[in-house]
């Protein structure tokens, strides 16, 4: 009776210990290398809707006036009116409720950070990278100025930026993404959510 | 109409004439059975690595019809793929559609690539691609759609609504391949995603690093970090050496050149998430993050630009596919959706993939219409034009708008064809 309880056992930890070799999670939890510091700084670029990755630096309007003549007004216009080569930073208000809305980023962009985070990230093209943190916050404050959007003379940084509140903030549905991670929840159906 | 196009129409023409699309070619008895098996002169050595016969000539096509690339032009950014001669499920890797926002393929050293996980995490970690590779892996069949794919509205719009469009012009911004990667939701796990985490941000590493936020509950379930496509590493375009892959929803979220996944507690409202993909709608609403792409489904022979060139027996054949789910039935209609008959559907038929389906038919040479609708296994079924400018809120006149800045994604309305009596089959929408 003893041993014959005491060998499944023993076969059961046999087993046990031959698949634990072989076992998952720890087998491969060596797996990853620990950048440092300066390495997570370096890769992160998202900045978020309250901006709590925005860098230090500062700028204006009247400064970005003269960083976007020589970095920006080839494409994108002399005023930011926009060519074939890129979209329209300046102007195309209008309303939005008709079948031809304008979606221009004045009309349309819900957040100012989206401005700073692209302009990091994408701007110019072939040269990313290459403008400073102030850079990008006078470029942001000069875009913004011309869109009416924020006064001449209001410095943009990283506790203002993200108060910014563009003109479309609230034209988005559901209005507090962040609430709801579900599809179904969202109420969609047939690829729609209404 | 540009000429460049007009070209392409030509060469689509020959191409669908080629493709033999005949019944004459099953009765022929002038086939050749036999070749010699002598190469033509000049011809490429393939053993080593082939390439397809030189009698198959199919192409991506830019959506914009702006191409090839001019440098300092405008330029597409879609490039289409040639479903009117897709064979089975699988898209082949140099013909699986193509949208990278403008940017090219950046050149990547896979012995040089990683992606890091950072954020709300325990551990931030930088995977190498290596190291990627050593991990459990698994395969799935999924497809990859644009949210902007057969759009009526939009800028590719207008390519789509005339009728002469072939089913490239309308539904190529979808394709279908088996990918092969490591669970996003093993890699999550390794870095432990802490309390209070309810997003995730992914980034490439092309010029521009496109950025998509996902909900982290789709990117624990089902996302994959993929290194393969078809049985070989990814094509560059299509997001060598990493990409992640987000079955079922819009193809902004299938990130490609993967580096950098930061785990986060709200979406990141990145340029193209916020501003490019919501779809307007007339009350001056926008739906954003719309995300899982609904039914839909087409028929790929006969389709517009095709030729029948006798009466007789066809099989009617396309593909059907769900964000949703797997599909679970496809109907087709003669007689312009008055009835409908259950197509066949072909193994496999898997989860948020491409299925291709076919029904037997006889053309007596009258004008008949050509239409599909699925049906998926959460029992949505694909709307028509009807049900789905009721939705929107909108007429069928919105949709026949010139191309508008009203880029309303997700339409997956039926898509009927029309044979006409000289056996022409065309682009009936509206």
């Amino acid at each position: 009776m003893r041993y014959s309880s005491f060998l499944p056992a023993l076969a059961v930890f046999g087993l046990a210990a031959c698949s634990a070799a072989f076992a998952q999670a720890p087998g491969y939890s060596n797996l990853g290398r620990t950048p440092s510091k300066e390495e997570i700084q370096a890769w992160n670029q998202s900045i978020g809707p309250q901006g709590k990755e925005l860098p230090p630096g500062s700028g204006t309007a009247k400064q970005g006036e003269e960083i976007f003549a020589s970095k920006c007004a080839a494409c994108h216009g002399a005023n930011g009116e926009g060519s074939q080569l890129a979209p329209r930073l300046v102007g195309g208000r209008g309303p939005l409720n008709t079948p031809t809305p304008s979606r221009t980023l004045a009309n349309y962009w819900p957040f100012a950070t989206t401005i700073w985070d692209y302009i990091n990230r994408a701007m110019p093209p072939k040269q990313e990278g290459s403008l400073s943190g102030s850079d990008i916050y006078a470029l942001t404050a000069f875009i913004l100025y011309r869109n009416d959007i924020i006064p001449e003379g209001q410095v943009l940084d990283a506790a203002s930026l993200p108060k910014v509140k563009m003109p479309n903030r609230d034209g988005f549905i559901p209005d507090r993404l962040e609430d709801i991670h579900s599809l179904r929840a969202r109420g969609c159906n047939a690829g729609h959510c209404p | 109409m540009s000429s460049k196009r007009s070209l392409r129409r030509q060469f689509l023409k020959n191409g669908a004439a080629l493709a033999g699309f005949a019944a004459g070619a099953i009765s022929s008895g002038s086939t050749t059975l036999f070749a010699a098996d002598t190469p033509s002169a000049g011809a490429k050595d393939l053993h080593a690595y082939g390439e397809r016969s030189r009698f198959e000539n199919d192409v991506r096509i830019g959506s914009l019809a702006l191409w090839p690339i001019v440098p300092g032009s405008r330029r597409d950014y879609g490039f289409r793929s040639p479903l009117q001669d897709s064979i089975g499920i699988i898209t082949p890797a140099p013909l699986h559609f193509i949208i990278s926002h403008g940017h090219e393929p950046p050149d990547i050293d896979p012995r040089e690539h990683g992606v890091m996980i950072h954020g709300m995490v325990d551990r931030t970690l930088i995977f190498s691609l290596d190291e990627i590779k050593r991990l459990p892996s698994v395969s799935r069949l999924h497809f990859l759609e644009c949210h902007g794919n057969s759009a009526a509205a939009g800028i590719t719009g207008e390519p789509r609504k005339v009728p002469s469009a072939t089913v490239q012009d309308t539904h190529g911004l979808t394709s279908c391949s088996v990918w092969t990667g490591v669970p996003l939701s093993l890699l999550l796990g390794q870095v432990g995603v802490q309390k209070g985490a309810s997003w995730i941000v992914a980034e490439g590493a092309e010029t521009g690093k496109h950025t998509k936020s996902i909900p982290l509950e789709k990117a624990m379930d089902d996302c994959l970090v993929a290194y393969g496509q078809n049985g070989e590493a990814l094509r560059p375009e299509q997001g060598y050496p990493l990409r992640l892959l987000v079955p079922g929803w819009q193809g902004i979220n299938n990130v490609k050149w993967l580096r950098r996944i930061y785990v986060v507690d709200q979406p990141y409202m990145a340029m193209m998430e916020s501003t490019k993909y919501p779809s307007a709608r007339l009350d001056g609403k926008s739906r954003w993050f719309e995300s899982e792409m609904g039914p839909k489904s087409v028929i790929t022979r006969p389709s517009g630009g095709q030729q029948l060139s006798a009466h007789g027996f066809y099989e009617i054949t396309g593909l059907a596919w769900s964000g949703g789910g797997a599909i679970r039935r496809v109907e087709v209609s003669v007689d312009g959706g008055r009835s409908w008959k259950d197509a066949q559907l072909q193994q496999p038929i898997a989860p948020k993939a491409h299925t291709r389906f076919g029904l037997s038919w006889t053309w007596n040479g009258e004008e008949v219409m050509l239409e599909s609708r699925c049906t998926d296994d959460q029992g949505h079924v694909q709307p028509t034009l009807a049900e789905l400018t009721k939705f929107w809120g909108v007429d069928a006149d919105y949709f026949r708008l010139p191309p508008t800045t009203a880029d309303m994604g997700n339409f997956n309305a039926i898509q009927p064809w029309k044979v006409s009596r000289d056996g022409s089959v065309s682009n009936a929408l509206f």
